[in-house]
């Protein structure tokens, strides 16, 4: 899963920061054609098509610090500015610098409302993320493997009890993951890992957990079930709607990479 | 550009990022780990040839790979910097605009000093009279701890100082800002904050803390390499390079020996 980027942000320049303004909806941009693509290209040199291609790059770096999806909207608003008729030849380069230079890939997860997040291209194992990090993504690992072994949706007590067994509750600061209760329906729902959502209809309200659009598309259902079925030493068959889940869901990615 | 990047190079950048700043020891053990991941061939000595490649790749983002010695320890330390200085770098989400400013003052208490270090109170005396929005005591703390754990400033014994990654980091920005206020090494060049500095009055010249050790190694009558007055001050033992430092982190990668193939 996701190590954290783009550490090395506090740049000089950025002691006297402005605020960010962040678009709540991107209405006013429809993609342009390609003569307008072309029109635009030709108007700047590509120096300075680089340039912008390289801007683009460092913000989603920086905004990808917060694991919170980028959207669209905020790249064109803060840096592709008055070029925006050559967005997607911009972001066409910028897709491949990530691939190229730093093993990354963007994914745009929210297709209606523009949103992005950086992936690992790596095949293997990441590189060491801090303790509290693993720790977490265990943790993580676990809830999702409950809510696809229950169907997709798990009402917030299943979960809890969960965490319970594992010695893990969520009334009680913790030591490593402290505020659990905030850890999963505030931090990971914040990073599109969980969807928290409330169930209609009940008094008092009651949530369910689903997987969030990051655990989609970051997150092997396959490797899961494995995981799973590992744990009661059976063959991953043995639960025939999550197998066929797992390998519809692993194939419709790798489809879309 | 030389050559293409490979996924050892792309994952020795990643690792680089996770951690903001690495010893060289610990570069070249992940550095020989990227590449047995990979199974790409290495060679000893190929580190600096293969930041090299990585550096011609990231130059068009304004970015780089640099390396540089620390003024705690004497070691060399790589880190991944920022070299643009466009409206986008003032967009990192990390630091409110008060926590800039005192980051700020405190720089500017570091680079006043002549020792180099800001001492808390002094700090704590600052978020008092803030220009954007001031912080309290509790405030203050928290803040300095966090810079201190996202390595931008290093603590010891109640004081501050400038950590390796931010001199690296901020370096243009220091000179730009600051210009004659903060000194070069008489020995190595570079700019200096933690240092000794000559007795002489019209002399004056500073010396980074390691850079006196290895200038005077041996020497039994150490005088200023400027005026030839003598170097009263205590010479440090120069540092083992083979020694794991015992100030700067130990968060630095380990390699990780167990990979397993991840099946999609």
């Amino acid at each position: 899963m996701q190590a954290e980027l783009g550490k090395c942000v506090l740049h000089p320049v950025c002691l006297s920061r402005q605020v960010i303004e962040d678009d709540e909806e991107d209405l006013s941009f429809t993609l342009p054609s390609s003569s307008q693509v072309q029109r635009g290209m030709d108007r700047l040199t590509s120096a300075e098509v680089d340039r912008k291609v390289a801007e683009v790059v460092q913000f989603i770096l920086i905004k990808d610090q917060k694991k919170v999806p980028i959207k669209r909207a905020d790249i064109i608003k803060n840096v592709i500015k008055e070029n925006r008729n050559i967005y997607p030849e911009i972001m066409k380069k910028v897709n491949m610098t990530f691939e190229k230079v730093f093993g990354l890939k963007l994914v745009e997860i929210d297709v209606k409302n523009h949103a992005f997040i950086l992936v690992n291209n790596l095949e293997l194992d990441l590189p060491s993320p801090p303790k509290r990090q693993i720790y977490c993504y265990g943790l993580l690992f676990v809830i999702l493997s409950v809510i696809f072994m229950k169907g997709g949706a798990v009402k917030e007590a299943v979960v809890w009890n969960t965490l319970k067994k594992l010695r893990v509750d969520p009334g009680e600061r913790h030591e490593e993951f402290g505020d659990v209760k905030k850890l999963l329906t505030d931090e990971f729902v914040r990073q599109k890992y969980l969807e928290y959502a409330r169930i209609p209809h009940t008094d008092p309200p009651e949530h369910e957990f689903r997987w969030g659009l990051r655990a989609e598309s970051e997150v092997s259902k396959t490797r899961l079930l494995e995981f799973v079925a590992q744990l009661h030493e059976k063959e991953p068959q043995n639960w025939p709607k999550q197998y066929k889940e797992a390998t519809t869901s692993d194939a419709r990615s790798s489809q879309a990479s | 550009m030389a050559g293409s990047l490979s996924d050892c190079h792309r994952r020795f950048l990643q690792s680089l990022m996770c951690n903001g700043i690495i010893v060289r020891s610990k570069a070249i053990a992940l550095h020989r780990n990227c590449c047995e991941v990979h199974n790409t061939h290495y060679t000893r000595d190929g580190l600096d040839e293969f930041i090299d490649l990585i550096n011609s790749h990231l130059e068009p983002l304004f970015m780089q790979i640099r390396k540089s010695v620390s003024e705690e320890d004497g070691l060399q330390y790589y880190a991944l910097v920022n070299m643009a200085e466009t409206d986008i770098t003032r967009m990192s989400s990390d630091y409110a605009d008060n926590e800039l400013e005192l980051f700020r003052k405190t720089m500017d208490l570091i680079v006043d000093s002549e020792s180099g270090r800001a001492s808390s109170t002094d700090i704590l005396n600052c978020a008092d009279s803030l220009n954007t929005r001031k912080m309290k005591k509790k405030e203050t703390e928290l803040l300095l701890t966090r810079l201190v754990r996202d390595k931008w400033l290093n603590e010891k014994h109640g004081e501050y100082t400038l950590s390796t990654r931010c001199i690296m980091e901020m370096e243009q920005y220091i000179q730009k800002i600051y210009q004659d206020m903060v000194k070069t090494c008489a020995i190595c060049h570079n700019v200096v904050f933690q240092s000794q500095m000559c007795d002489n009055m019209s002399c004056g010249i500073k010396m980074h803390i390691p850079c006196v050790a290895k200038y005077f190694k041996g020497r039994s009558d150490p005088q200023c390499p400027v005026c030839n007055a003598f170097w009263p001050h205590e010479i440090p033992e120069i540092r083992d390079t083979a020694q794991v430092p015992l100030e700067m982190e130990n968060t630095a990668p380990t390699p990780s020996t167990s990979h397993s193939r991840r099946r999609r």
